[in-house]
């Protein structure tokens, strides 16, 4: 079993050793003369004004907190979904149960106007 | 086992991943050009006609030399480290699903035991990269675009996940080959057996890649070009090819979970993987005819279709599922 974790390695060094030599051999057929304009971040032809590390809008980690309980809560379906035929009613039943509470919590989300994109 | 012949797991991995690269490369290529002529098409007008005599086909190897030809140039200002990995690994991800994709009944890399799973979770280090070229590139159109496409990835990624579900629930199994082997006459696949997880898939699949009427993160009339407005180069043609073999990837998942995989009209095991390629190429053209036909959509409507549609439908979806999976058992 554990041998087939191998192909995924030689898969992830193979392509990561693919594009680490791509990059090399561009770099020794390409030219390179920075200059001090040349090395300015694009800003529509304007310098550019402060650094763009800010502070971000609050809706971004509103909507990963979302992420992170609903795809947590799919961890939770999958091993269910493979053994269903075993389960059968008492599985249907128990993940009715689970995931109305999980509706329930994406209705709660609705009604405080968490969803909308402001 | 390959072609008869008894070898090393790692020679045989390494076989696989020598073709598996080829035939990528080979078909970011050709999907580049597929696209223009396409667009072209539905635009009337030709598209590449020069390079190469033939409708341009040698159009985008033309590019490709071009790009290895130009200056890299790295903004003074941007977080070296992560602006370099960011493009490694957005290719790395993209490479890293092909392990488990089926392409004929014996010619599959690994079919690892939770396939399904495993896919869902590579994909998942494209946000990863796109967050690293926007905050790398120290650049305000990056930033905005990185994002903006890790929150709709993010928010697409949970409806599409569960879309899957239903395919697993009626396969009773994570394996890729195992789904497919399940579909094994016309009126078993997924896609009849599961037409409303086949439009989630779908609709969710397009925004996980970035496609328009999902483009946000790059709309070019107000962004640029989003996360790689700083790249230049070899770096940008990784983000190109990343995203043309990224369309393949959801194209060929489409096809293994819902559209019978390698199973075929006529012929024997052998035809598997033309059956496979074919169907994945029809999957990318509905993908390209979505792209040249519809507009964008308006960033708040994009969030709350995700959220107060997609996701809804998707639980429906599993429950009317296992309901009915268990009435006619």
């Amino acid at each position: 079993m554990l041998d087939k974790y191998l192909t995924v390695a030689v898969f992830l060094f193979g392509t990561v050793g693919f594009v680490l030599v791509t990059l090399f051999v561009a770099k020794l057929l390409r030219p390179a003369r920075p200059s001090e304009i040349k090395l300015q971040n694009y800003e529509c032809g304007e310098s550019p004004v402060g650094s763009s590390w800010v502070q971000f809008n609050v809706r971004f980690y509103i909507f990963a907190l979302l992420f992170v309980i609903f795809d947590v809560e799919t961890v939770f379906i999958f091993p269910w979904a493979v053994v269903y035929d075993t389960l059968g009613w008492f599985g249907f039943i128990e993940m009715t149960i689970f995931l109305a509470i999980l509706i329930y919590g994406l209705v709660y989300a609705w009604k405080k106007g968490v969803l909308k994109w402001v | 086992m390959f072609l008869g012949i008894e070898l090393p797991q790692i020679v045989l991995s390494a076989i696989y991943f020598a073709l598996t690269l080829g035939v990528v490369l080979l078909m970011a290529l050709f999907l580049v050009w597929w696209e223009r002529k396409v667009s072209a098409h539905i635009q009337v007008r030709f598209g590449p006609m020069m390079t190469g005599k033939w409708h341009g086909w040698s159009q985008t190897l033309a590019d490709a030399l071009k790009l290895l030809q130009k200056e890299d140039i790295v903004p003074r200002a941007a977080d070296k480290g992560v602006y370099f990995w960011a493009p490694v690994i957005v290719f790395g991800a993209t490479m890293m699903t092909f392990v488990v994709i089926p392409w004929s009944p014996r010619f599959i890399a690994a079919d690892l035991n939770v396939g399904i799973l495993y896919i869902i979770a590579i994909t998942t280090f494209t946000i990863i990269s796109l967050l690293m070229a926007g905050w790398g590139s120290n650049n305000k159109y990056s930033l905005l675009g990185g994002m903006r496409s890790a929150a709709q990835i993010v928010s697409y990624e949970v409806p599409l996940t569960l879309s899957i579900m239903g395919v697993v629930l009626l396969a009773q199994s994570l394996s890729m080959q195992d789904i497919v082997a399940d579909q094994n006459k016309f009126w078993n696949w997924n896609i009849i057996r599961q037409p409303l997880g086949f439009l989630v898939y779908l609709v969710a699949a397009t925004a996980e890649v970035n496609r328009t009427p999902f483009d946000l993160p790059e709309a070019e009339q107000e962004l640029v070009a989003g996360f790689n407005v700083e790249y230049s180069g070899m770096k940008f043609a990784m983000f190109f090819l990343a995203e043309f073999v990224n369309m393949f990837v959801v194209a060929a998942i489409a096809t293994a979970l819902f559209l019978g995989g390698w199973w075929g009209p006529f012929g024997n095991e052998s035809l598997g993987w033309l059956w496979f390629v074919l169907k994945s190429m029809g999957v990318v053209f509905v993908l390209m005819w979505f792209r040249w036909t519809y507009p964008r959509l308006r960033v708040d409507h994009l969030m709350e279709f995700a959220w107060k549609w997609l996701l809804p439908l998707a639980f429906l979806n599993l429950l009317a599922t296992g309901l009915i999976y268990n009435l006619v058992k």
